[in-house]
């Protein structure tokens, strides 16, 4: 039990995907403008993370390992989160429009998110159980929706702040992205 | 004729439309890669194998990519160019695979890769797709170049590539910033560049 609770504290703070592992960067400066958009992609992206950690789990374990064909581990990976990805993009189109509407564009933009494959490869590395994995996306999955928000919160505000012509946009997003990076690594205590 | 639209695919990609500093794209893997200029190096170097491969197959075959299912035909070429890149670097180098870690097999997801398969190699020829990956890779790897420099310098305070020392400096070599080689520091050093190039006119502002 202790064991999860490092494992879920360290992949939503300590090793914040965005903030320290840099998985994910670009939704985070493409779509963090506006606070219901983020909140939108978070759980997008939190949830195909979910369904893709178990997947692929299942598939590296009975099909990839037994076989000994590890090597063809990120064609099967890229593969498994494509076809995931559209499934569920059917899934909530048929079950939850209301849903489906909010998510509108970000759902297929998923599949080239590095955090989707990044969650993947990193539970096959540390070689985690089922359950592990399960907590270890989550964790990363609700670290990326924390610092989606809290960076589209300060961006709303940072739209209407006057800085230097040549500092607008990206680079100050850059600049705000590194104070909230300072911040968190306050958090590398807690373990 | 020839030769001169095929200068201009291969000089455009290194400043006009560098992947890094002028498109943005990619972003990821440099920042996480750029703490030392050794990792930067075998980084830009499977980008340009596996962005030069995919971009010679995919315009090969472009005429028989039915247009319907042509993105998971463009990420299955790239993908197994990653693979290639991955065993090659395991079996080679292996330190420097184990430093990249996650961010080798990452390369399958990187947008520069996928944006040119989409934007350019899908509806030009051979020759011209070939000039455009050299082209982008090279801006990929000056613009990382720069970046992990001044990271490894200012944080660390000396320079070392494969191993040998080249300098250390004065004052930063006992006391270095270390702030450049943590995370935060890649965000800090990739704004400022950003908005020193915007003041310089080097790139548009928005």
């Amino acid at each position: 039990m202790n064991n999860l609770i490092t494992i879920f504290l360290s992949m939503a703070l300590i090793n914040n995907f965005i903030l320290a592992k840099f998985l994910g960067l670009c939704p985070f400066f493409g779509v963090s403008k506006k606070l219901s958009n983020a909140l939108s992609m978070g759980v997008a992206v939190t949830l195909v993370m979910f369904i893709a950690t178990v997947a692929t789990w299942l598939i590296n374990h009975y099909i990839l390992i037994p076989f000994d064909v590890q090597y063809m581990s990120i064609v099967i990976y890229i593969l498994v989160i494509a076809s995931l990805v559209q499934i569920v993009e059917m899934a909530i189109k048929r079950t939850n429009l209301t849903l489906y509407n909010a998510l509108g564009i970000y759902l297929p933009l998923i599949t080239t998110n590095c955090a989707v494959l990044g969650i993947t490869l990193i539970n096959a590395t540390e070689a985690y159980s089922l359950l592990e994995s399960v907590v270890c996306s989550l964790g990363g999955g609700i670290g990326f929706t924390l610092v989606l928000i809290i960076m589209s919160g300060i961006r709303e505000r940072l739209e209407l702040a006057d800085s230097p012509m040549s500092m607008k946009g990206l680079p100050v997003a850059l600049l705000t992205a590194m104070l909230l990076g300072l911040t968190f690594f306050g958090f590398g205590g807690m373990i | 004729m020839k030769t001169t639209s095929f200068w201009k695919e291969f000089t455009k990609g290194i400043v006009i439309s560098n992947p890094l500093f002028v498109l943005v794209l990619g972003l990821c893997p440099a920042l996480a890669v750029s703490t030392s200029v050794d990792n930067a190096l075998g980084m830009s170097i499977g980008v340009t194998f596996v962005l030069l491969g995919s971009n010679i197959i995919i315009s090969a075959i472009r005429k028989i990519i039915p247009n319907m299912v042509r993105i998971p035909i463009f990420i299955v070429i790239i993908a197994t160019f990653v693979t290639i890149v991955n065993l090659v670097f395991h079996a080679y180098v292996p330190s420097l695979y184990e430093s990249l870690g996650i961010y080798l097999p990452l390369i399958v997801v990187n947008c520069i890769i996928l944006g040119r398969a989409e934007a350019f190699a899908s509806k030009n020829p051979l020759l011209h797709s070939i000039a455009d990956a050299l082209g982008i890779s090279i801006g990929f790897m000056l613009a990382l170049l720069i970046i992990s420099f001044l990271r490894e310098t200012l944080g660390t305070g000396s320079l070392s590539i494969f191993g040998a020392r080249l300098f250390t400096l004065p004052i930063l070599g006992e006391h270095p910033m270390a702030i450049f080689v943590l995370p935060p520091g890649a965000f800090l050093l990739m704004g400022l560049l950003l908005a020193l190039l915007r003041r310089l006119g080097v790139i548009k502002s928005e």
